[in-house]
């Protein structure tokens, strides 16, 4: 599977259209392409292979939606980004651990990614406002405001969905929920 | 009732406000959702313009769908990318990606508890047995003290040996030297002060004085019990000495004082020099002093100095088993001695020099003035 894996690895413009372009099989390789380069600095950093899993997604991600929202320059191989992308991350969650000793054992080159970590810090804290405001809306308003929203589903669908008499009852139900939601959103700190 | 038609209106103003709202938010939202007319855009964007706090609504609503889409796409790339992780062996590439330190750092970080543990156990095991069988008792040093001495005492006996053989056939060829001290005048006309122990059976005595001449002297007077003796150069070649230049000290010395000492301990004069470090000798005899001055054999009966050419005492022997040990014979005795010689021995009246003559001279200046009034004194048996 080794040897399988090491001759499938993308390459890096090979990722950035891949992404670009919804490929699941790309995401799929580069995935298990870097994933063992992070698992080695985590877990010999003082980190368990959950930690390893956790810290590797969040990388990806930034990755991704850097990727997708257009501005991923390649001004480094996609290694190192990931690298050290993952070994700022770990950084911080080992000193907010308090399990930094101060040094760290290093497998790759990396370069400064602080600015990244910070916006995708700020992206995290928003959707995890959004999570718990989701979670405290409760039933029918959360799938209410899920098909409608994120779904894309027309108001005529959700009518039948949920068995309202008519698309006038349903629009007013939404609009309700969705004016708890902000509401529970915004009251967050 | 007046009032409760204002009520009514009231209520009926709120429900208008709400329902203005909920239009608003419908209008925003088909706005948004690119629903509306090209006329009713135009419109709407009239609107938007005029008012800004319905502009800032629809930028706050446009925001929160936008945030709410995001999350829903952070969900569903999460969930992709747990489906891509769990077709990963994770634990099989853990183990093969662990760095794996050497064997002595593994063993520690298993059993670094029972490795201190066992070696505490062993320290305070080899302690014990050290206290036990002795072995911290400081033996080592003592061993060592023990064998200067025995080096010390073998250094002796050689000499002794050496000096026996040598008397052995000296005392066929007659007439040698068997022993020798140092002695040193207290009157210009020959009374000569050393110890009892330099003269103690002699046959005869004989002094040299530093020129190499030697005078036949006599035993005039001895005090045993203070290991004192006073001789008296007989011989007719001896001319007076001239003033003695130092005097005899009636006062105990001070600890700590300096001294120094003139003597014969070989052929040539010997000077040595240290302080007094108590007042008291062997077992606490209030006779001697002790100092720390070397001495060696023939440095018996030298005169001890203080630093202002005082006579204080008579140097007399050491402890062998102890390390820098020396006594000598405090001068008070010695003046008592003096003052005990009987009348009839004497053919006048002893008279002690009072004017000290060393005491503003410097050590080098007194050690050479000094040189005419030490003798060795040689005994023969």
């Amino acid at each position: 599977m080794n040897k399988e894996l090491k001759d499938s690895i993308p390459t890096d413009s090979e990722v950035i259209l891949g992404i670009l372009n919804n490929s699941e099989s790309v995401l799929k390789r580069m995935y298990v392409a870097y994933f063992p380069m992070i698992l080695q600095l985590i877990i010999n950093n003082n980190g368990t292979a959950d930690d390893a899993k956790d810290i590797y997604q969040e990388a990806v991600i930034i990755l991704y939606n850097k990727i997708k929202a257009g501005d991923f320059e390649l001004s480094s191989k996609l290694k190192t980004f990931i690298y050290s992308i993952c070994r700022r991350l770990w950084l911080k969650r080992l000193s907010h651990m308090s399990r930094f000793g101060g040094d760290i054992r290093d497998f790759q080159e990396h370069m400064h990614v602080e600015d990244e970590v910070e916006k995708q810090n700020d992206m995290d804290i928003q959707f995890s406002k959004m999570e718990s405001a989701l979670q405290l809306l409760g039933e029918p308003c959360k799938t209410i405001m899920e098909d409608f929203y994120i779904h894309n589903l027309s108001m005529q669908d959700i009518c039948e969905r949920f068995g309202y008499t008519n698309a006038d009852n349903a629009k007013t139900q939404k609009y309700k929920c969705l004016q708890r939601l902000k509401k529970l959103f915004f009251q967050q700190k | 009732m007046f009032a409760k038609v204002e009520e009514v209106v009231f209520s009926a103003e709120i429900r208008e406000a709400k329902m203005n709202e909920y239009k608003l938010q419908e209008e925003i939202e088909r706005y948004l959702n690119g629903e509306m007319s090209p006329e009713e855009l135009k419109q709407f964007e009239l609107l938007r313009k005029e008012n800004t706090a319905i502009d800032t609504k629809v930028n706050e609503h446009q925001d929160f769908t936008k945030l709410l889409k995001q999350y829903s796409d952070r969900l569903a790339l999460e969930n992709r990318l747990n489906a891509i992780h769990d077709e990963i062996d994770v634990h099989t590439l853990a183990d093969e990606l662990m760095v794996h330190p050497s064997w002595v750092v593994q063993l520690w970080r298993n059993h670094h508890s029972k490795i201190s543990v066992a070696a505490s156990v062993a320290i305070f095991a080899i302690l014990s047995v050290m206290f036990l069988t002795g072995k911290m008792t400081n033996q080592d040093s003592q061993y060592i003290q023990l064998r200067r001495e025995v080096g010390n005492l073998k250094n002796k006996t050689d000499k002794i040996n050496q000096k026996l053989s040598q008397n052995g056939r000296a005392n066929r060829s007659a007439n040698a030297e068997r022993f020798s001290g140092t002695g040193f005048a207290i009157t210009s006309n020959g009374l000569i002060a050393t110890n009892y122990h330099v003269i103690n059976g002699a046959d005869s005595v004989y002094v040299q004085n530093a020129a190499g001449k030697s005078f036949k002297a006599k035993v005039l007077y001895t005090e045993p019990q203070n290991d004192i003796a006073i001789l008296k150069i007989v011989d007719t070649s001896f001319r007076n000495l001239g003033a003695i230049p130092y005097t005899i000290k009636k006062a105990e010395s001070d600890l700590a004082e300096s001294v120094y000492t003139y003597g014969y301990p070989q052929d040539a004069p010997h000077f040595d020099e240290g302080r007094v470090t108590s007042a008291v000798g062997l077992n606490g005899d209030s006779l001697d002093y002790q100092i720390s001055i070397a001495i060696n054999p023939g440095n018996s009966g030298s005169p001890l100095m203080d630093s202002r050419g005082n006579v204080v005492g008579i140097i007399q022997g050491k402890q062998t088993q102890l390390e820098g040990v020396h006594f000598a014979v405090k001068s008070s005795y010695l003046l008592s001695a003096i003052h005990n010689i009987p009348a009839d021995s004497l053919t006048r009246k002893i008279n002690l020099n009072t004017k000290n003559t060393l005491a503003g001279l410097t050590r080098v200046q007194q050690v050479k003035k000094l040189n005419n009034y030490v003798f060795i004194v040689k005994v023969y048996q």
